[in-house]
């Protein structure tokens, strides 16, 4: 496919349009031919290891890190040629929060808003519709580092979207918080993304990934899964043709992956949890697989048809390009 | 104009709120350098002065007793004992009670009457040099005087007589010369100590990397942080200065204005070099131990301590390179000698174009290392 250099603006109802993005510092490529399309509204979930390439993504996004190669339109702006422009339209907040601890809650909030030069009569609005949308009124003379952890997630989402941004980038907002401020965090996203706002939201959650509404998966630099949750588990390195996926059952957890690893047939085996989730060709059933562990003295306790979470496609699709990087290397 | 300077007064405003919540930093940004201007300004004299000194007067007579008074006249030495041996002598300094120990034969006042020489032994402690050079040169002095007393009493006048005038400095007072000096060390300190911990408390916090992403400009965000700081170091800068007034009594001989006016691009390379030290650091500790770097060089290379004329010529390049160099030849010649601006805007210029070096370098680290990272 030929690479166009200048494509022209991307339609109305996409919110991020990503083409060809390649960033290199030196030899090493960051960012290898990355290429989505976030549409307006959606929760984006952009996924991957630790030094995949996910934050030096989002800030060729913001305009931060210039493209070495490729276009990026983000609410109708080039990247390029109107990073300014950009962040006018985007909001941001990081896994650290960014608040300042020193700072009352709305001493934080008023200072993100005259950063993005609100009008005070239109401050104050947007800071009573925040408070009212986050919960914040009992905390506005709080400081800022007496709020607990899911306290300060909100603050930090009410800074980030003070100047009503179309687009919120959010780099693992929930690491380190209680499950239930990720679940109210999550309600409240979906909230938003209901009056139309669009989520890019980066996670090692993989419960997270599931709510997205559009998820992309990037390894070394390279985006190797794109699609709904739904789609992604039908894709065929995932779930090859011929192959059905079980869950298995049993006390002795680790010997039997170490023996269904060595069954003809089984293409690939993991513990999830208590259970062993196995990637099985379809000439076995059920009880077949249950009769060839028996005969290395597994005891099976339950065994049963499973479809892919999106866990088992992550770590399906990183086997298989691990296995081809290292053919490449080698 | 102003879009250049866009998130300028947001950012002063909550650094002003920073500054205000955190009264500990302020207090010691501000007292701490005036408690060490007191320590300094009031314990340290690098004049000899009241070297202790044990005598052995073996004479006694009105001879020996006249040389006493001359040598407890000049201030040098202050008299602590009388010995009558010389094993009590010797041991008076060699238990360090004493640093000078003079030894007056029983033949003294004999020898003097017969116009013979008489001598008088002098046993000074070499440990600390100063002390034993100022002892042998105040000794000698004051033999050659007694003793050209005595020939010459008869003919009058000395041939040659030699008038010394301390010029600025009368009194050889140490405040007057380590003050002006120790001012430009205390402003680099807290100005530049200041902005680097307020810089990297934000990349620690991560809020500097959330500032970047919005529209607020690098010209405004500098300022912003940069302007507060300024305010502090030209506080500290007054409050040195009067407490150097009307505390130490040094006299300032030429004018406050000028020398607040040449302060400017001085306290604005110290603030380059702490938002390049901020550049580097990744934390407050980090940033700590680079301020620490930039310290000693100020203070040993700058001509405070040592004057920079008598260093090796590597370490004189050197002190070319040490912003305060230049400060303390501007506080020293305006307080000191009354130096206008015709004999000091060398050393304002040098000071600006470093300022502008540094803030270009930072500015680019910046860029490269924190911003793109």
């Amino acid at each position: 496919m030929p690479t166009v250099q200048q494509p022209a603006a991307p339609a109305a109802e996409v919110s991020i349009s990503a083409e060809h993005l390649v960033r290199r510092f030196g030899d090493f490529v960051a960012v290898n031919d990355v290429s989505f399309h976030v549409e307006k509204g959606e929760i984006f979930g952009f996924l991957g290891p630790n030094g995949s390439g996910k934050t030096t993504v989002i800030k060729m996004l913001t305009g931060l890190l210039p493209l070495t190669e490729g276009s990026a339109w983000v609410e109708g702006l080039d990247v390029g040629a109107d990073a300014e422009g950009v962040r006018e339209h985007i909001g941001y907040m990081s896994q650290k929060f960014s608040l300042y601890d020193d700072l009352t809650v709305a001493e934080n909030l008023q200072f993100y808003g005259r950063i993005y030069s609100l009008p005070p009569a239109r401050m104050k609005q947007r800071i009573d519709e925040i408070v009212q949308l986050n919960g914040l009124a009992p905390y506005m003379d709080r400081l800022a580092a007496r709020l607990s952890g899911g306290w300060k997630q909100r603050l930090a989402l009410g800074c980030a979207m003070l100047h009503e941004p179309k687009l919120l980038f959010l780099d693992e907002p929930t690491a380190g918080i209680d499950p239930v401020a990720r679940r109210e965090l999550w309600d409240l996203l979906f909230e938003l993304s209901g009056h139309g706002i669009t989520f890019f939201v980066t996670t090692h959650y993989m419960d997270e990934a599931e709510r997205c509404s559009h998820v992309a998966y990037i390894y070394y630099g390279r985006i190797i899964a794109d699609g709904t949750p739904a789609e992604l588990k039908q894709i065929p390195e995932v779930q090859p043709a011929g192959t059905h996926r079980v869950e298995i059952s049993t006390p002795e957890i680790t010997r039997a992956l170490r023996v269904a690893r060595k069954i003809p047939g089984i293409r690939s085996a993991t513990i999830f949890g208590e259970s062993i989730h196995a990637l099985v060709e379809d000439r076995y059933d059920l009880p077949d697989l249950r009769a060839q562990l028996a005969k290395q003295d597994i005891t099976v306790s339950d065994i049963r048809p499973l479809t892919p979470s999106l866990e088992d496609v992550f770590v399906e699709l990183t086997y298989k390009h691990q296995a081809q990087l290292e053919k490449t290397r080698d | 104009m102003t879009d250049l300077f866009r998130g300028f007064g947001a950012i002063f405003y909550k650094e002003v709120l920073h500054v205000r919540r955190d009264s500990a930093t302020l207090f010691f940004s501000l007292f701490i350098p005036l408690i060490q201007m007191f320590v300094l300004g009031f314990g340290i004299d690098t004049n000899v002065r009241h070297v202790n000194t044990v005598i052995f007067n073996g004479d006694g007579r009105r001879e020996s007793r006249e040389l006493i008074d001359r040598l407890t006249n000049s201030d040098t030495f202050h008299i602590i004992d009388y010995v009558a041996s010389d094993a009590a002598l010797n041991d008076a300094i060699v238990g360090g009670r004493a640093r000078v120990g003079i030894k007056i034969p029983v033949d003294y006042s004999d020898r003097l009457i017969h116009n013979m020489s008489a001598q008088v032994l002098v046993l000074i402690d070499g440990s600390d040099s100063s002390v034993a050079g100022q002892a042998i040169n105040v000794t000698t002095a004051i033999g050659l005087d007694e003793s050209l007393r005595r020939v010459l009493t008869n003919r009058g006048a000395m041939a040659v007589d030699m008038r010394p005038k301390l010029l600025f400095n009368p009194d050889s007072r140490s405040p007057n010369f380590l003050l002006p000096g120790l001012t430009a060390i205390l402003l680099l300190n807290v100005t530049t100590f200041l902005t680097a911990f307020a810089i990297v408390r934000e990349k620690e916090r991560g809020t500097l990397e959330q500032l970047f992403v919005t529209p607020a400009k690098p010209f405004g965000l500098l300022l912003g942080k940069l302007l507060p700081y300024f305010f502090i170091g030209f506080t500290e800068l007054c409050l040195i200065l009067t407490c150097m007034r009307f505390i130490f009594q040094v006299p300032i001989h030429g004018s406050v204005l000028l020398l607040a006016f040449l302060s400017l691009p001085y306290i604005f390379v110290s603030l380059s070099l702490g938002i390049l030290i901020s550049s580097k650091a990744g934390t407050q500790g980090e940033a700590m131990q680079l301020a620490f770097v930039t310290i000693l060089p100020s203070i040993f290379f700058s001509g405070y301590i040592f004057p920079r004329e008598t260093m090796p010529l590597f370490f004189r390049i050197i002190s070319y390179f040490v912003p305060a160099s230049y400060f303390i030849n501007i506080t020293r010649g305006i307080i000191l000698r009354g130096a206008g601006i015709q004999h000091l805007w060398i050393d304002g210029l040098a000071l600006f174009a470093m300022g502008t070096v540094l803030l270009i370098i930072a500015a680019r680290r910046f860029q490269n290392k924190v911003i793109m990272a």
